[in-house]
């Protein structure tokens, strides 16, 4: 009988062990990456917003940006899909490879790139058009007008998107009679129908309600099963919730990048730590 | 790594401020407690003194009280503020400091318990053998890492931990002279074995207060060095020496 209980014992000190290097230690060096930032420099008209940036994105995992509000979070993500190119006087060196691409390249179509690299705003912007043709848009746009082919992509994508149950039974109403919470959710919906590779959130849930919140953040969970993830988010904790990997940025630069669980914990970088937690810069 | 140390004035909010200095004040204040009812008790028990003993028990209550309340706060903090970082790696810290803390205070009071023992006896003085040092070099050890807690210092915590390693020779050469005494004499056997009991209490109060040097050594540098020997936790501490910015 003791015997036994000692031999308990010892299976429990081997499973301790165990855990102690459990997945949550996550490492970039293990991962498969999806985007790679090269010496990236944005500059608006003489204003250089961000310096020299050099980072990488892992394949299917969430990937947060947070810093306070200028730091050159939301300038980064947009130079993934090229939206900074509407703004004249913004101008980009450095590279930005998707696989082995560089994306600024000039022969690269930027709407079939945008295809590939989805984007989602702070501020829900469903068309005033159906709940149906919202999520249909993109695939009309493609060329495919084929009732069969829509209508599962369409049950699809707002299966994908969490929302299937709420508006399966009144698809052709219009988009803008949603909550806020519905539309953003319908506008992820839009953005994965095209099937996109990454997902670029920027500030997904500052407009909505804690509920609506969790509902985008179980979403996101979701998601990374089949997207590789970046997000733009004001909210820290919703980037320790929500992300593998954080980057803190401060002033253009990006002054810390690795796992989740360690910049919340343990941040190497004083910068990281005094922002992180609540403290003057 | 960023320092974390004595940087309770720099929070953008005052309150969280004011809130994490005194949760830090407290378990101070809780130590404190803990190390004089350690000290009492050692005196009760070599002074064969039953009133200070009975002082020693009744006041375990007190630092009973302090544990829950110090965990209502920080579980408080928790809530409210979501602690990030070394202000996270602070309140677990002192979560865990103050459970070795209370049980430190247990193990006083069981000393406690064994001096009114000993003083029921008929002859209650006798040999004490060395448990007098034993007691004396805990009370150290209790008091450095108590210091090294207050100033956040993960080397003089390393070096209290150390401490750990011959308070436990000390406890067993003693332990072998109580086996000899009590073979030679059997009708020692009673008394010698409150004092192997407080003696025992004496080498626990040695063991929590290495756990409280190691939850120094995480909030400083966010590793946790349970679990492995001092000399690994030595290397993990220079290591890596913190990044002045």
């Amino acid at each position: 009988m003791v015997q036994t209980k000692e031999k308990t014992n010892m299976t429990h000190a081997i499973d301790m062990s165990a855990a102690n290097q459990a997945p949550q230690n996550r490492n970039l060096d293990d991962e498969k990456i999806a985007l790679t930032v090269r010496d990236l420099s944005l500059y608006y008209s003489e204003k250089q917003a961000l310096k020299s940036i050099n980072l990488v994105i892992p394949e299917k995992r969430v990937t947060a940006f947070i810093g306070p509000s200028g730091c050159g979070k939301s300038t980064l993500l947009r130079c993934f899909n090229r939206m900074n190119d509407l703004v004249d006087t913004a101008r980009v060196e450095g590279q930005l490879l998707l696989g082995d691409k560089n994306i600024y390249d000039k022969d690269v179509d930027v709407a079939s790139l945008r295809r590939r690299i989805g984007m989602v705003f702070q501020k829900p912007n469903p068309f005033p058009k159906s709940i149906y043709e919202n999520v249909a848009y993109g695939l009309r746009l493609a060329g495919i007008n084929k009732k069969r082919t829509l209508d599962e992509t369409v049950e699809w994508a707002l299966k994908g998107a969490a929302l299937w149950d709420e508006v399966k039974d009144r698809l052709h109403d219009n988009a803008l009679g949603m909550s806020g919470g519905q539309q953003q959710r319908l506008v992820i919906a839009r953005s994965i129908a095209v099937k996109p590779e990454v997902l670029l959130l920027d500030e997904p849930a500052s407009a909505l309600d804690p509920i609506s919140t969790l509902k985008i953040e179980e979403l996101i969970n979701e998601l990374k099963h089949d997207y590789t993830i970046v997000i733009v988010t004001h909210n820290m904790q919703q980037a320790a919730r929500v992300s593998d990997y954080t980057a803190f940025m401060y002033l253009g630069d990006l002054v810390e990048y690795g796992a989740t669980d360690k910049i919340f914990t343990v941040p190497e970088k004083k910068q990281t730590e005094d922002y992180i937690t609540g403290r003057y810069g | 790594m960023a320092s974390p140390t004595n940087r309770y004035d720099t929070h953008i909010s005052a309150q969280y401020n004011a809130e994490l200095e005194d949760v830090r004040q407290r378990v101070l204040a809780m130590g404190g407690m803990v190390e004089h009812q350690v000290t009492r008790a050692m005196q009760a028990l070599l002074d064969i003194d039953s009133d200070t003993a009975r002082e020693v028990i009744e006041n375990d209550h007190r630092v009973n009280g302090m544990e829950v309340s110090i965990d209502e706060e920080c579980s408080r903090i928790l809530a409210r503020r979501q602690p990030a970082a070394s202000d996270l790696r602070l309140i677990v810290a002192v979560i865990k400091t103050i459970t070795d803390l209370e049980r430190i205070g247990d193990e006083a009071e069981r000393i406690a318990r064994m001096a009114l023992d000993l003083a029921e006896l008929d002859a209650p003085r006798g040999p004490h053998f060395e448990i007098e040092t034993l007691g004396r070099q805990v009370q150290t050890m209790l008091h450095d890492v108590l210091d090294a807690f207050a100033r956040m210092d993960p080397e003089a915590a390393l070096q209290a931990a150390q401490h750990d390693i011959r308070i436990d020779r000390e406890y067993e050469a003693i332990m072998r002279q109580c086996i000899t005494f009590m073979m030679e004499d059997p009708r020692s056997i009673s008394r010698v074995f409150d004092i192997v009991w407080s003696l025992r209490s004496l080498e626990r109060i040695g063991d929590h207060a290495r756990n409280i040097a190691e939850y120094v050594i995480y909030f400083v540098h966010g590793k946790d060095v349970r679990h492995i020997s001092l000399e690994q936790v030595a290397e993990q501490i220079n290591g890596e020496t913190p990044a002045a910015d």
